[in-house]
C-alpha cells in the first residue's frame, strides 16, 4: 500500500533523514520507533509532502507522490495526524471535522459523525465545543477523527501516546485496534515501546535519520540488544 | 454642541463606518488567509468607484439600474482581484513578505496608470442615486436619505459574511487556513483556490465599498493610498484577520472622526483648539494607542512573534579585496563626477538626489535587514531632519551648517521617543505603528500652519555661502554620505551588530546570553532615525524647501522598494538599490507619462526574477560557495 525507498530529507542544511526505506502493507499496523530527534516526524512530514524529500521514492497505491502537494497526497486517501494535533481552535468540532471531509472512495472505510463517534465516545457529548477549550486528550481524538472524515485508506500517526494521560493512551490504543478492524492500514511513530507492543504488527527502528532494525513485534521483543540500544532512555 | 448637531455627525460616522469596513474586512480576510498585506487593496476600493461611475452614467438611470451598477462594479473588480492572485501572487506566497508587498505595491502603480489611461485625469463626480436623492428630517436637521442606506450596508454585509463564515464550507475553511494553512492543505484542500476565492471576495467588498462612494464624493486618483491608509488601521485596531474587529473598529475610527468635526474649533484651559483638524491624524493615534494597550489588535489574539520566521540568512561579513576594490572604483569616479557635470549640470543634481537617497535607503536598511524591524514609516525621521533643520534657520534664524548638524538630533529625538514603542512589537504591527507615527509627524508639518507653512512647507532654504554653488553641494552630500553609510556599516559589524543581529534571529536566546534586546534595537533604531535625519537635512538645503508632500507615506515606501530593489541580505543592497531606484524613476518620469505603471512592471520584473534582490543576485553570481 505504502512504499518508501531511500529518501533522503534535509532542513534548510540540515541532512534529517538519510536513506530511509520501509513499507506499509494494507490493513497493517506498523510503528516506527526511535528516540526524541531520531527522525520519525521528519518521515512521516517527507511522505504527506509537507517537507520535500531530496531525493528518494514514495509510492502510494501504486502512484509515485513524492513531488505532489499535500493536498493532491491527502485526496489519494492518505491521511496524516501531525504530532503537535494542530486542532483548529476556533472552529467547533464539527467545523474542524468539516474541513478534513472528503469524498468517499472506494477501497476505504467511509467515516461520519456517528461512526467516529462510535470510534471516541468523548466527541459524540460535544459536537459544538470549540477546539481550542478541548482537553489535551479530546484535542488527539479529534485530531485522528478529522484526518477519517477524508476517508483515508491509510494513516500516519504521529506520536498519538504523547503528552496524554495514561486512561487517553489505553483508548488510544483502542481507537488504533478499531481502526485496523475497519481496515485502514496505520504507520504510527512512537517513542513508547509498550504502547507500539500493544497494537502494531510491525516495526521499523530509526536512530539518526537511518533505520537500524526491521521486524515483527514478536522479533523486536526478543531482541533486547536492540531494545537497549536505540530505545532505552 | 448641540443635540441635533451631534445626532447628524453621529449618523455622519455610522455611513462613513460602514465604508470602511467594507474596504477593512476584504483586507483583513485576505491577510488572514494568504497572510499577504495587500497593499492594491485601496487600489480595488478605488477602481469600484471608477468602474461604478462608467456602469452608472449608463445604465444606472433607475434605482434598479443604480443598484446593479453598484454590484457589477464590485464583481468587475472582484475579477480584477482575480487575475492579479493567479498571474502575480500565486507565483509569490512562498516569497519574504516584503516581497510580497513590493509586489502588490507595484499593482499599486499598474492600476493607478491603468485608472487614468482608462477614466482621465479628472475627478468624476457620479449622480447621486435614484430614488435616493432627498434628504431625512433628523431632530430639523436634513440628513441626506442615501446615507441611511449606507449606513445599514455595513452591518448587512457583516451579518452576510458571517453567514458564510459560520454556515458554508467555504467559510468554514476559510476560518481554518485563517489559523493553520498548512494543516488545510495536508487535510486534502486546495489552498490555491481558497486563496483566489478569498482574495476575489476581498476585492469585492472593497469595490463595493468604493462603488457605493460614488453618489457621496467624486471618482479621485489619489483615493487608492488613501483608502489603504485607512482601512491598514481599522485592521489593525480590530485584530488581523478578525472580521468583528473590522466592525468594532470601522466604528470606534469613523465615530472618532466624526466627533471632532462635531466639536471643531473649541477652547480647552484657555487654548483655542481646533478638533477637525485632528481628523487627518486621530485615526493614527487610535492605532498607536490601541497597538501599545493591545498590540494584537481590539479583537485579534497574540500571535508568536514573528520577527525570526524570515529564512536564515548567511551571516555578514566584510567586504573582501575584490569589493573594496570596486568600492574605491566608485567613490573615485564620485569623486570626479564634478568634472563631467560641468558639462551636464543635471547629472549633479541627479547625482544629489541620488545619494540623499542612498543615505535615506541605508539607514532603513539598518533596522530593518540586520535589526529585522520592518519600518513603514522612515519618512518620519526624513522629515524630522529636514523639518529640524529648515525651522532652525527660519525660525531661530541658525546658519545653515549648524542647522545641518542639528538635523540628526531632531531625527533621533524622535527615533527615542517613536523607537520605545516600535521596538515591543513584531512583524506586520510594527510595520503599521512606524506607518502610525510617519502619519503623525507628516500631519503635524500638514496642519500645524503657523509653525510649518502647512501644505506649502518651508520655503528658502538656501546653502551657506560657500556651498552655494552646486558641485561644492554635491561634495558636502557625497562626504556626508559616504560618512553615514560607512558608520552604519562599521557599527553592523561592531559587537553592537553582532546583538542587533542576534536579537533579530532569536530574541529569547540573545537574551539568555545577556543580550538585553529591547535597548539594543532601540538604539538601533535612533542611530537610523539619526543617519537618516542627515539624509532629510541634505533634501532641505539641496531643495530649497522642504514640504509635507517630500515627507508623506510615498516617500516612505519608496525606501522600502529600494532596500528590497537592492537586497536585504547585504550591505552594498541599499546603495545599489536606491542608486537604481532614483535614476529609475527619474528617467521613466521625465520621459514618459505613465511612469509609475513602467515603475509597477519593473518592480513586478525584478521581484519576480530577483528574490534575492538586484545586490544580493549578482553576489550570488559571483559568490559560488554559502556558507
Amino acid at each position: 500500500m505504502l512504499q518508501i525507498s531511500k529518501i533522503h530529507s534535509y532542513y534548510g542544511q540540515a541532512h534529517i533523514l538519510t536513506d530511509v526505506s520501509l513499507e506499509v502493507n494494507a490493513g497493517e499496523v506498523v510503528v516506527l520507533l526511535g528516540r526524541n530527534g531520531a527522525g520519525k516526524s521528519t518521515t512521516l512530514k517527507s511522505i504527506i509532502g509537507l517537507v520535500r524529500p531530496a531525493s528518494g521514492a514514495v509510492v502510494f497505491a501504486g502512484t509515485r507522490i513524492e513531488r505532489l502537494a499535500p493536498y493532491r497526497i491527502a485526496r489519494m486517501g492518505l491521511g496524516y495526524v501531525p504530532e503537535e494535533r494542530r486542532i483548529f481552535t476556533d472552529l467547533s468540532v464539527l467545523e474542524n471535522l468539516e474541513v478534513g471531509r472528503q469524498p468517499p472512495r472506494a477501497r476505504a472505510p467511509t467515516w461520519d459523525f456517528e461512526k467516529l463517534g462510535a470510534l471516541f465516545p468523548n466527541l459524540r457529548e460535544m459536537p459544538d465545543r470549540l477546539g481550542g477549550r478541548m482537553s489535551g486528550g479530546e484535542q488527539q481524538m479529534l485530531t485522528i477523527a478529522r484526518t477519517l472524515m477524508g476517508n483515508p485508506a491509510c494513516i500516519l500517526l504521529d506520536e498519538p501516546s504523547e503528552g496524554v494521560a495514561p486512561v487517553i493512551v489505553d483508548q488510544m490504543a483502542e481507537a488504533i485496534r478499531g481502526l485496523k478492524a475497519a481496515g485502514v492500514a496505520i504507520l504510527l511513530s512512537e517513542q513508547n515501546l509498550h504502547f507500539a507492543m500493544e497494537v502494531a504488527d510491525r516495526a521499523y527502528i530509526i536512530e539518526k535519520g537511518g533505520i537500524r532494525f526491521e521486524g515483527t513485534m514478536q522479533a523486536l521483543s526478543a531482541n533486547a540488544e536492540v531494545q537497549a540500544q536505540y530505545l532505552a532512555v | 454642541m448641540s443635540p441635533d448637531a451631534f445626532a447628524v455627525q453621529f449618523l455622519n460616522g455610522l455611513a462613513s463606518a460602514s465604508t470602511l469596513f467594507l474596504i477593512a474586512v476584504g483586507l483583513s480576510l485576505i491577510f488572514g488567509v494568504t497572510r499577504i498585506v495587500n497593499f492594491a487593496h485601496g487600489s480595488f476600493y478605488m477602481l469600484g468607484i471608477f468602474v461604478a461611475y462608467s456602469l452608472v452614467t449608463r445604465i444606472g438611470d433607475s434605482p434598479f439600474g443604480f443598484w446593479v451598477s453598484m454590484l457589477l462594479a464590485a464583481l468587475v473588480v472582484a475579477i480584477v482581484g482575480l487575475l492579479v492572485e493567479l498571474v502575480l501572487l500565486r507565483r509569490i506566497y512562498q516569497a519574504p513578505e516584503l516581497f510580497q508587498l513590493l509586489a502588490t505595491f507595484a499593482v499599486v502603480l499598474i492600476v493607478r496608470d491603468a485608472t487614468l489611461a482608462i477614466w482621465g485625469p479628472e475627478d468624476l463626480l457620479g449622480p447621486r442615486a435614484p430614488g435616493l436623492k432627498g434628504s431625512v428630517d433628523i431632530l430639523g436637521r436634513q440628513f441626506p436619505t442615501y446615507d441611511l442606506v449606507l449606513i445599514c450596508i455595513g452591518p448587512a454585509v457583516l451579518a452576510a459574511l458571517w453567514f458564510v463564515l459560520t454556515r458554508t464550507r467555504f467559510g468554514v475553511l476559510i476560518r481554518a487556513a485563517t489559523q493553520d494553512r498548512d494543516m488545510v492543505g495536508a487535510l486534502g484542500v486546495n489552498q490555491a483556490w481558497l486563496f483566489s476565492g478569498v482574495f476575489a471576495l476581498g476585492a469585492f467588498l472593497a469595490a463595493l465599498g468604493g462603488a457605493l462612494q460614488l453618489p457621496r464624493e467624486p471618482a479621485n486618483l489619489g483615493i487608492d493610498l488613501v483608502a489603504i491608509g485607512e482601512a491598514f488601521v481599522v485592521v489593525v485596531v480590530g485584530g488581523m484577520g478578525s472580521i468583528p474587529g473590522a466592525f468594532l473598529a470601522a466604528f470606534i475610527i469613523a465615530e472618532i472622526k466624526a466627533m471632532c468635526f462635531a466639536i471643531g474649533q473649541t477652547t480647552l484651559f484657555g487654548v483655542s483648539f481646533s478638533f477637525s483638524k485632528l481628523t487627518l491624524v486621530v485615526e493614527f493615534l487610535v492605532m498607536a494607542a490601541v497597538l501599545i494597550w493591545r498590540p494584537w489588535g481590539l479583537m485579534g489574539r497574540p500571535g508568536a512573534a514573528t520577527r525570526n520566521a524570515a529564512e536564515i540568512e548567511v551571516p555578514l561579513k566584510p567586504a573582501d579585496a575584490r569589493t573594496r576594490k570596486l568600492g574605491w572604483v566608485v567613490l573615485i569616479a564620485l569623486v570626479l563626477l564634478p568634472l563631467v557635470g560641468t558639462a551636464f549640470p543635471y547629472t549633479i543634481v541627479l547625482s544629489i538626489d541620488i545619494l540623499v537617497a542612498v543615505l535615506f535607503a541605508t539607514s532603513l536598511h539598518f533596522i530593518m535587514g540586520p535589526g529585522g524591524m520592518h519600518s513603514f514609516g522612515h519618512a518620519a525621521y526624513f522629515g524630522l531632519g529636514a523639518y529640524g533643520a529648515g525651522l532652525l534657520v527660519k525660525q531661530l534664524g541658525w546658519p545653515m551648517e549648524g542647522a545641518l548638524a542639528a538635523a540628526p538630533v531632531a531625527a533621533a529625538v524622535g527615533a527615542l521617543i517613536f523607537g520605545w514603542f516600535c521596538v515591543r512589537l513584531s512583524g506586520v504591527y510594527l510595520a503599521m505603528l512606524t506607518l502610525a507615527f510617519a502619519q503623525i509627524v507628516w500631519s503635524i508639518a500638514f496642519q500645524w500652519d503657523e509653525l510649518t507653512g502647512g501644505s506649502n512647507g518651508i520655503v528658502g532654504l538656501w546653502p551657506a555661502e560657500w556651498l552655494s554653488e552646486k558641485w561644492a553641494y554635491y561634495y558636502l552630500t557625497l562626504t556626508l554620505t559616504v560618512a553615514g553609510v560607512l558608520l552604519l556599516w562599521r557599527v553592523l559589524l561592531a559587537p553592537f551588530g553582532y546583538a542587533l543581529r542576534a536579537g533579530r534571529d532569536s530574541p529569547l536566546r540573545a537574551d539568555a546570553i545577556g543580550i538585553d534586546v529591547f535597548h539594543t534595537q532601540w538604539m538601533g533604531f535612533v542611530l537610523a532615525g539619526a543617519v537618516c535625519g542627515v539624509a532629510g537635512g541634505l533634501f532641505a538645503f539641496s531643495k530649497g524647501s522642504i514640504a509635507p508632500e517630500a515627507i508623506s507615506v510615498g516617500r516612505s515606501i519608496d525606501g522600502l522598494v529600494m532596500v528590497l530593489l537592492g537586497g536585504i541580505q547585504t550591505l552594498s543592497g541599499p546603495v545599489v538599490g536606491a542608486a537604481l531606484f532614483t535614476w529609475l524613476q527619474d528617467l521613466i518620469a521625465r520621459e514618459f507619462q505613465y511612469w509609475r505603471a513602467a515603475l509597477g512592471f519593473t518592480i513586478l520584473v525584478l521581484v519576480l526574477a530577483f528574490p534575492l534582490g538586484v545586490a544580493g543576485s549578482i553576489k550570488r553570481l559571483f559568490v559560488k560557495e554559502v556558507a
